[in-house]
C-alpha cells in the first residue's frame, strides 16, 4: 500500500500559512520506495520533464540511502524539493508508473521531496562542481523555474552565468505565486542558493527591457543570453465593474502575500479580504489563491468556474486540500457583472448559469449559458484567476525579436533560439502557462543548445 | 543604493540623490523607480525627478504621506536603499510643438521638472503654472524657472503668488493664447481639473498617473487604470496618458483603497515611537 503523506489536520491549517503536508519518515520513505518494480524499461522515466534516473534513487533509497539517492536526482533536477512539492506527477511520472495499473502508484513525488528534505535538514548535501571552467558569460533573464534550470546547466557545463531578476528577490512564481504553505519559501531559497554555489550570479531588481537591453548585454560581453521571463500580464474577465476596488488579479492577490508577505504583522504591505470571496478559474492558481484567502481570515470563500468538475484544470490532490478546508464550489456559473457600493468596492458577483455543450478540439466540453439565469453571489472581494498572457516589457524593447501570432516569442523547435542569433528562449514566454516541471525541461533543453552553440561559435 | 545627497524642500517632501548609474544611463522623462528601504517595507514607486548620466545618479523626491514614505524621508545622506529597480514605465513622447504649459502641483513639479526640461531644450516655449498648499511648500522653483520662459504661482492660502488653484490661472492663460500642448502632474482631483477645462478648449493633454503598484513589471494589474473603454497597466502602458482618456474617478477610489490600513499602520508606528 502506498504511504500516505502525513498532512496538518484540515480545520487547524486553513488558519496558518504553515506548510500542509508534513513529509515522510524515514520508515516511511524507505517502505514506500521499497513497493517500487525497477522495471528494466521504466516508463516513469519517460514521464519525467527532466528524465530523473527514477528507479535509480528509489534502489538507493530503499537500501537506506537517501543522500546518494538525492544526487542521483541532482543530476537531471536542481530543485528537487521543490518538485517533489509542486510537479502534477499524477501526469507524469506516477501516470506511467506500472504499479499503478492495479494499484496507487509509487508516491515518486514525495520520496523526491523527502530525500531533498532528508539531506537538507541533516545538513549533508551533494555538492555539484563544473565539468570545468570555461570563459565565456551567459546571461539568464528571469530567475524562475526556466531560468534557474538554465542557469544550473550552464553552470555546470562551466560558463559563468549571471541571472537577472526583476524583483527583490529570485524565484519568479516560485516565490510570488505559490503559497507558503504548499512551498515553503525558506525551501525554496535553499534550493536557490544551492544553484548561487554552483558560481551563478544572481542580480536582483533588473528588469531587462527597461534597466539593460539585450545589446547592451552583448556588449557587456555575454556571449549567448537566454530568455525565460515567464508568462507576466494577468488576464481579465473583461466584463463590467471589473476595476472596481476588491477585485484582485491572482497575480497581485498572491504577490501581496507570497512576496510582500502581507499575512506577516511586521510586514507593510496592505491587503484587504472580504467576508465573502469570490475567486473566478479553477486552476491551481485559483486553488491558491482561494486558500489563501481563507487563511487571511475570509469567512466564505467559493470557486467560481463555467464549466463542470471533471474540467477543473487544478490538480486533484489540490482541489480536494480546498473542498477539505471548507472552500465552497459553484460550478457551471459564469461571471458576467462585478456591482460595487458607494464607495466603489465589489458587492455583488453576477453569473450566468451555464451548462455543458458540445466537445470543442482539445476534448473539453464548452459552456453555453442557460438564457436568463442569473445569480448573484454576494462577494466583497473578488480575485480573477484565469491566467495569463506574454509580457510586454522585454519583448517591445527589442527590435528584430520575433514574435508568435498569440505574442510569445518565436523560437526554433530544435534548438529554442529566437529571431536574434544566440538568445534563446524557453518556458511560459514560449509556451504560455504550463508547469513548474515543464518549463525546467525547456530550460535544461536551453541551456544544452546554448552549450552546443558556443561551441560551434568556437569552432569557426 | 547609497544617498549621496538628501535635502528637505518642504515640510514631510525629500529630495534624494542617489547612485544608481545604470538607471542614470536609461533614464527619460516621465519614468519611475520602484524601491524599498527595508526588507519588511512596501515597494515604494517614486518618479525620477532628474538624472545625471554622468555622475550616474537619479534624483527622487518624497512626499511623506504613508508609514513606508514616512521612514523613507528619514533616511540620510550616506544611507542606502535597499532595492531600487528602473527606469520603468515608458518615457513621455517629446516634440517641438509650439506654446507648452506645464502645469504641476504639489509634489508633481519634481516630475514636472525633467519634462519641462527637455520640452524646452526641445524648442518649445514653456509657460509654467506651479501650485501648492502655501509658500512653505511650493518646492524645486529655482529649477523650473530655469527652465520655464514664464511662471506663475498659485498657492492655497494666498502667501505666494495667485491667491486659488492653478486651474485658474490656467483658464485665464487659455483664454488668452493659443497653447499647443497641457502637460499636468499632480493631486488627482487637480489633474482632472485641468483635463476638463483643457478638453473644452481642445488642447492636447498629458498627465502622469500615480496608480497603486506592486511589481510595476505589468505582472501583478493592480496598477490599472481605464483610459477611454481600455483598461491599461499605468507601470508599462503609462505612467504617462492622454488627459482627456482617463477615468479619474475610478481612479481616485482606488488610489483611496487602502487609505484605513496605512492610517492603522502610521498609528501604530506613531504610538511604537513613543514608548
Ligand atoms: S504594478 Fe503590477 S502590473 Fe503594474
Amino acid at each position: 500500500m502506498r504511504q500516505a503523506m502525513p498532512k496538518q489536520a484540515a480545520e487547524e491549517r486553513a488558519q496558518n500559512f504553515a506548510e500542509v503536508a508534513l513529509g515522510y519518515t524515514l520508515e516511511q520513505a524507505i517502505a514506500e520506495a521499497n513497493r517500487c518494480l525497477q522495471c528494466k524499461r521504466p516508463l516513469c522515466v519517460e514521464g519525467c520533464p527532466v528524465h530523473i534516473d527514477i528507479p535509480g534513487f528509489l534502489k538507493l533509497l530503499a537500501e537506506g540511502n537517501p543522500i546518494p539517492a538525492l544526487a542521483k536526482i541532482k543530476e537531471q533536477n536542481s530543485l528537487p524539493a521543490i518538485c517533489g512539492r509542486v510537479c502534477p506527477q499524477e501526469n507524469q511520472c506516477e501516470g506511467r508508473c506500472v504499479v499503478g495499473i492495479k494499484g496507487d502508484p509509487i508516491a515518486i513525488g514525495n520520496l523526491e521531496r523527502f530525500v531533498a528534505d532528508y539531506a537538507r535538514e541533516v545538513g549533508q548535501e551533494p555538492v555539484l562542481t563544473p565539468a570545468q571552467s570555461l570563459d565565456k558569460k551567459v546571461a539568464v533573464i528571469g530567475s524562475g523555474p526556466a531560468g534557474l534550470a538554465a542557469a544550473a546547466d550552464l553552470a555546470q557545463f562551466g560558463y559563468q552565468v549571471t541571472v537577472f531578476e526583476s524583483l527583490h528577490a529570485a524565484g519568479g512564481v516560485l516565490r510570488y505565486g505559490i503559497p507558503e504553505f504548499r512551498l515553503p519559501k525558506d525551501i525554496v531559497q535553499h534550493e536557490i542558493d544551492a544553484i548561487s554555489e554552483l558560481g551563478v550570479e544572481i542580480v536582483t531588481n533588473h528588469l531587462i527591457g527597461q534597466t539593460l537591453t539585450l545589446d547592451d548585454l552583448f556588449e557587456a560581453g555575454y556571449s549567448a543570453i537566454f530568455i525565460g521571463t515567464g508568462a507576466g500580464l494577468p488576464n481579465f474577465l473583461n466584463i463590467p465593474g471589473e476595476n472596481l476596488n476588491g477585485v484582485y488579479s491572482a497575480n497581485e492577490f498572491l504577490t501581496r502575500v507570497n512576496l510582500m508577505k502581507a499575512y506577516l504583522p511586521e510586514y507593510d504591505t496592505p491587503i484587504k479580504v472580504g467576508q465573502k470571496v469570490a475567486v473566478v478559474g479553477a486552476g491551481n492558481v485559483a486553488m491558491d489563491a482561494a486558500r489563501t484567502a481563507k487563511r487571511l481570515g475570509a469567512e466564505e470563500v467559493r470557486i467560481v468556474y463555467r464549466r463542470s468538475r471533471q474540467e477543473m484544470p487544478a490538480r486533484l490532490e489540490e482541489i480536494e486540500n480546498a473542498e477539505e478546508e471548507g472552500i465552497l464550489f459553484s460550478l457551471l456559473t459564469n461571471p458576467v457583472e462585478m456591482i460595487g457600493d458607494e464607495s466603489n468596492t465589489v458587492k455583488v458577483l453576477r453569473c450566468q448559469r451555464m451548462t455543458l455543450g458540445e466537445p470543442d478540439q482539445s476534448g473539453r466540453r464548452n459552456p453555453v449559458p442557460v438564457p436568463n439565469e442569473y445569480i448573484d453571489l454576494s462577494a466583497d472581494t473578488v480575485i480573477v484567476a484565469i491566467g495569463q498572457g506574454p509580457n510586454p516589457v522585454l519583448l517591445r524593447g527589442t527590435e528584430g525579436l520575433a514574435l508568435t501570432e498569440r505574442g510569445y516569442i518565436k523560437v526554433n523547435d530544435e534548438n529554442l533560439m529566437t529571431s536574434i542569433p544566440g538568445v534563446f528562449a524557453a518556458g511560459d514566454i514560449v509556451t504560455g502557462a504550463a508547469t513548474v516541471i515543464q518549463a525546467m525541461g525547456a530550460g535544461r533543453k536551453a541551456a544544452s543548445a546554448i552549450h552546443a552553440y558556443l561551441l560551434e561559435q568556437e569552432g569557426n | 543604493m547609497r544617498i549621496v545627497e538628501k535635502r528637505i524642500l518642504a515640510k514631510g517632501i525629500c529630495l534624494f540623490v542617489i547612485e544608481a548609474p545604470l538607471i542614470a544611463k536609461k533614464a527619460e522623462p516621465g519614468q519611475f523607480v520602484i524601491v524599498r528601504h527595508k526588507e519588511n517595507g512596501e515597494r515604494i514607486p517614486l518618479t525620477i525627478a532628474d538624472y545625471n548620466r554622468d555622475q550616474g545618479t537619479i534624483t527622487l523626491v518624497c512626499h511623506g504621506i504613508g508609514k513606508s514614505t514616512q521612514e523613507i524621508n528619514q533616511l540620510n545622506q550616506g544611507d542606502s536603499f535597499l532595492d531600487v529597480l528602473g527606469p520603468l514605465g515608458l518615457a513621455m513622447p517629446i516634440e517641438k510643438v509650439g506654446k507648452v504649459l506645464c502645469v504641476a502641483g504639489g509634489l508633481g513639479v519634481a516630475p514636472m521638472y525633467p519634462i519641462t526640461r527637455i520640452l524646452k531644450a526641445a524648442g518649445n516655449h514653456i509657460i509654467s503654472i506651479i501650485g501648492a498648499r502655501s509658500q512653505e511648500m511650493l518646492i524645486m522653483t529655482e529649477e523650473m524657472e530655469a527652465v520655464s520662459n514664464q511662471i506663475h504661482y498659485c498657492t492655497d492660502d494666498g502667501s505666494f503668488g495667485h491667491h486659488g488653484f492653478v486651474t485658474d490661472v490656467l483658464s485665464q492663460v487659455l483664454q488668452e493664447q493659443e497653447i499647443d500642448l497641457v502637460v499636468a502632474i499632480g493631486p488627482l482631483p487637480m489633474m482632472a481639473a485641468v483635463a476638463k477645462i483643457t478638453k473644452e478648449f481642445a488642447v492636447p493633454t498629458q498627465v502622469s498617473l500615480n496608480a497603486l503598484m506592486v511589481d510595476g513589471t505589468g505582472m501583478c494589474g493592480g496598477c490599472r487604470v481605464t483610459i477611454g473603454e481600455k483598461t491599461k497597466f499605468a507601470c508599462v502602458d503609462g505612467p504617462v496618458f492622454d488627459a482627456h482618456q482617463v477615468n479619474f474617478a475610478e481612479l481616485l477610489s482606488r488610489q483611496n483603497f487602502y487609505r484605513d490600513q496605512e492610517q492603522a499602520a502610521l498609528h501604530q508606528c506613531r504610538i511604537g515611537v513613543g514608548r
